[in-house]
């Protein structure tokens, strides 16, 4: 019997098991390989998408459990990259191998929606959830302080198009 | 930079064509490869391919796998500087497997040994050069000028006394008709526009909305998917299995036994995995079933009471060590641990009679082209490897156990088959880091001067592990690399090595050798500092007068870290330097121990990779690698039960999080040196820097890690 829900705002129905996790049939029935496998178990959050607004681990949800629901993947997110969150982590070139950053996202987005301006403790509280084996979480919490901002104020100067924003770290260089 | 003109052995051709409209592509193939590195000759193997296209998109093909350490927007930035084209229309491709791609290293395709920048850094550039003299040309040529009156300038080409222009496409067509110039010239540093700029990551924009491709989002038309069932216990077999229940849950297509465990293949992974649960196997295990981690130090501290095969000898440290009037013994210890990559293992495959396509997030496509070929049984030209971006790789992607999972499986499937492995099966059928047991001495003498060194380590062999005999006369570097390179100046030095395998199977682990040997090095150091009564920087300074890089960071990084200045009230610091893949790192950590919890607060991190040619990339790769080396120190190990890994998930194999993750600070000393390894080295000094803050904080010396709650009471 078909589970319909809405996907990314416009309707979904899919045949599937009913106890399938949400995961699974984003991947590999509807092909949708933006939210990502990384442990089953809820324990990485490499697989967060949005259900009625609320970040949600898509490995342990099952799909019977989201009938008539509103679900958002990172495809939902913008087309164009126009959303904050993506417009700080391109501002702030948080990505490394990148696997987990569709997961960081949705819970950045998650937390931002009910904390517009997030102290580092409320950061730490609602992305720990999350794992980067790469160690992009120094990143993540400056361009979640950016993304705040973003909701606020202008977007990213001109001069922040082609080159990274240095720490405040890196003294010398090459000469 | 020390190389200006350079030019092509003649044993190098250089290939170029015109596929239709495509316009120029350039390359090199060096067909004398072996006997080149026979002669002990420089290798200079151009492994760059550069593609313009007539709509002026300028293609840099990477040889490299992306596995977050940022090459492919690095190699681009060294093609970029001498082809002096358009850095915004710069597209990217990764290289199929051919030998035109091989690493001067490893003499194969492969990624690896912080080796992508140190290999490419004379390739790319030249590669770069080649083009534009190419396209410097045909604009000469075009115009009826000599092509001295012209210039390169943002893709374009430029007749400077007319300011006649013609874009890069526009003459790549009659571009890649002319023949390769037989030598170029180099840019001096001085002259860099690109090289050395932070610029943004290319890679950055496709991974914020989910569009990277990695290994586990291949799609292929008509596609299964499958999981393995193998043996919880390593080498061992099935015995006999039945298949009725996982046959009859819905989705499964088929039950395949393949060399390493049972494939059950279904329209999607969920179902395979359902599928895989019903199974009912019987295992033969194998000997390694009475393996356990007591077992396994056991054996490695027997075999540490017997001398090994020598790794460094400088004087006579036995002597020295009986003559000296304070003597330090110690043993430190390293366990097995998992790379635990966010993307766990998979690969995607098409065995066909004629040929195969392989799509795989591999850090190695030459063995993996080999590997695929051998299962389809075909010629390795039959194999296509694709390779995706990789979800992480540290090394453990260099194996093809994964890619011989899905060749072997489509091959009975007749279909396309990508197999995924579960988070557990990733993390219990692993190639771990080598645990490692170290018996260390030290003599001081009256005046607490360093006069005697020893060290034995036992360990299993990561070269053995992945070339079978690799490893003739006992010595395998890579278990002693970190300790064997001390550099400090101590008169009396024996490194010796124990070659001790247990079974379980051991691989290359983000830093290798010096991930372990490195915090046992600078640990022990410590231990000296204070039996000498001596400052750690200050004691580490004099014995490393005369290594100026290490003076370097380890300077740049007490200042910064304003060494001896107070700090706040149960907040203590912790200092370690470790060179590795020809880059020197030091470190010092903050850190507090209350009542049992060690907490890192900030770890300033000062560096000398050479000439930096992304500091944004170098910054990343610093601090990833602080937190990849902060798990080691603070988290997790890997131990073995009854020859099984004990560990499955991020439940009881939990890595560094954001609440975790210190505050990190990284610089770099200036340099003129050609660029060194930068994805590994910043991790060996983690350890020790932590665990020497922790004994300031504590007077406890911890000497296995991870830090356990009852070694700092």
């Amino acid at each position: 019997m078909a589970i319909r829900f809405t996907l990314n705002g416009k309707p979904q129905a899919v045949d599937v098991e009913p106890n399938m996790p949400l995961l699974w049939v984003l991947r590999d029935t509807l092909n949708m390989t933006g939210t990502k496998f990384g442990c089953g178990m809820a324990l990485c959050g490499a697989c967060t998408v949005h259900i009625n607004g609320e970040a949600t681990r898509s490995c342990v949800t099952p799909i019977s459990s989201v009938a008539g629901k509103k679900v958002t993947t990172i495809e939902g997110l913008s087309s164009d990259h126009s959303h904050p969150v993506q417009q700080a982590w391109i501002e702030l070139d948080v990505p490394q191998c990148g696997y987990c950053q569709s997961g960081q996202i949705m819970s950045a987005v998650s937390l931002l929606a009910k904390t517009s301006n997030p102290t580092d403790a409320q950061i730490d509280d609602a992305m720990s959830g999350n794992i980067c084996r790469c160690g992009t979480y120094q990143q993540i919490r400056r361009a979640i302080h950016r993304a705040a901002q973003l909701h606020h104020g202008p977007p990213a100067a001109k001069s922040a198009e082609l080159e990274r924003p240095q720490g405040n770290a890196v003294a010398g260089g090459a000469e | 930079m020390s190389r200006g003109k350079v030019s092509l052995d003649r044993r190098e051709f250089l290939k170029t064509g015109v596929a239709g409209a495509t316009g120029l592509v350039v390359g090199f193939y060096l067909p004398g490869r072996d006997e080149i590195f026979a002669a002990g000759a420089e290798p200079e193997v151009l492994n760059a391919w550069i593609h313009v296209s007539p709509d002026d998109d300028v293609t840099i093909i990477i040889s490299k796998s992306e596995m977050g350490q940022g090459v492919v927007t690095s190699l681009s930035m060294l093609a970029a500087e001498e082809l002096a084209c358009d850095w915004k229309k710069i597209r990217t491709e990764f290289a199929p497997a051919a030998a035109v791609y091989f690493d001067p290293v490893f003499r194969a395709q492969g990624t690896g040994g912080s080796t992508s920048i140190r290999s490419g850094w004379v390739p790319m550039r030249r590669a770069g050069a080649t083009a534009r003299e190419m396209l410097l040309r045909a604009a000469a040529e075009k115009w009826g000028v000599d092509k001295s009156e012209c210039h390169a300038e943002d893709g374009t080409m430029v007749h400077t006394a007319t300011k006649r222009r013609a874009t890069y496409g526009s003459l790549a067509v009659a571009a890649g008709k002319l023949p390769p110039p037989s030598d170029v010239t180099l840019k001096d540093a001085t002259q860099f526009a690109v090289i050395g700029k932070p610029l943004k990551r290319l890679d950055t924009r496709e991974k914020v909305n989910g569009r990277a491709g990695f290994g586990i989002d291949v799609r292929r038309p008509g596609m299964l998917h499958a999981v393995v069932l193998r043996c919880p216990v390593y080498g061992g077999k099935v015995a006999s299995f039945d298949a009725t229940k996982a046959r009859a849950v819905p989705g499964v297509k088929d039950v395949v036994q393949i060399s390493t465990g049972i494939a059950v293949v279904a329209d999607n992974t969920w179902n395979a995995m359902q599928g895989r649960r019903a199974l009912e196997v019987k295992w033969d295990e194998g000997k390694l079933a009475s393996v356990s981690s007591d077992t396994i130090w056991k054996l490695y501290a027997d075999r540490a009471e017997k001398p090994g095969v020598v790794a460094r000898k400088n004087g006579d440290a036995a002597a020295a060590l009986a003559g000296a009037s304070q003597k330090l013994e110690a043993v430190y210890q390293a366990p097995f641990e998992a790379h635990a990559t966010m993307e766990p293992m998979n690969c995607t495959a098409d065995v066909r009679p004629d040929g195969v396509d392989v799509w795989a997030p591999t850090q190695f496509q030459t063995t993996s082209q080999i590997t695929a070929a051998q299962v389809a049984g075909v010629k390795p030209d039959a194999v296509k490897i694709h390779t995706t971006f990789l979800g992480g790789g540290f090394g453990r992607r260099g194996w093809t156990d994964f890619v011989k999972d899905a060749c072997e499986t489509s091959k009975a499937m007749k279909a396309p088959v990508q197999v995924t492995w579960s988070r557990e099966d990733d993390m219990q059928h692993d190639y771990y880091r080598p645990a490692s047991y170290a018996k260390l001495a030290a003599g001081l003498d009256a005046d607490g001067n360093v006069v005697a060194w020893t060290t034995r380590i036992a360990c299993d062999s990561v070269m053995s592990w992945f070339f079978p005999g690799s490893v003739q006369n006992g010595l395998d570097n890579a278990s002693v690399e970190g300790i064997s390179d001390l550099p400090y100046a101590i008169p009396n030095v024996l490194v010796d090595y124990q070659l001790v395998s247990a079974g379980i199977p051991t691989g290359f682990w983000r830093s290798v050798g010096a991930s372990q040997n490195g915090f046992f090095r600078e640990s022990f150091v410590d231990e000296l500092a204070a039996a000498a009564k001596k400052d750690p920087y200050q004691f580490r300074r004099a014995l490393l007068a005369k290594s100026a890089r290490h003076i370097g960071v380890l300077d740049l990084a007490a200042q910064k870290a304003g060494w001896g200045k107070p700090l706040p009230k149960g907040v203590f610091r912790g200092i370690a330097v470790v060179q590795s893949f020809d880059t020197y790192v030091a470190q010092v950590a903050e850190v507090s121990a209350d009542k049992g919890q060690v907490k890192v607060h900030r770890i300033v991190c000062a560096l000398d990779c050479g000439q930096v040619v992304n500091p944004g990339i170098v910054e990343q790769q610093a601090v990833g690698g602080i937190v990849f080396g902060l798990t080691q120190t603070l988290k997790d190990e890997i131990t073995i039960e009854r020859g099984r890994v004990v560990q499955s998930n991020f439940n009881d194999f939990d890595v560094v999080r954001m609440n975790e993750a210190p505050k990190v600070e990284v610089y770099v000393v200036p340099s003129k040196e050609s660029p060194t390894g930068m994805g590994e080295p910043a991790v060996p000094p983690v350890a020790p820097a932590v665990c020497n803050a922790v004994f300031a904080a504590t007077g406890k010396r911890i000497r296995r890690i991870p830090i356990r709650a009852e070694d700092l009471v």
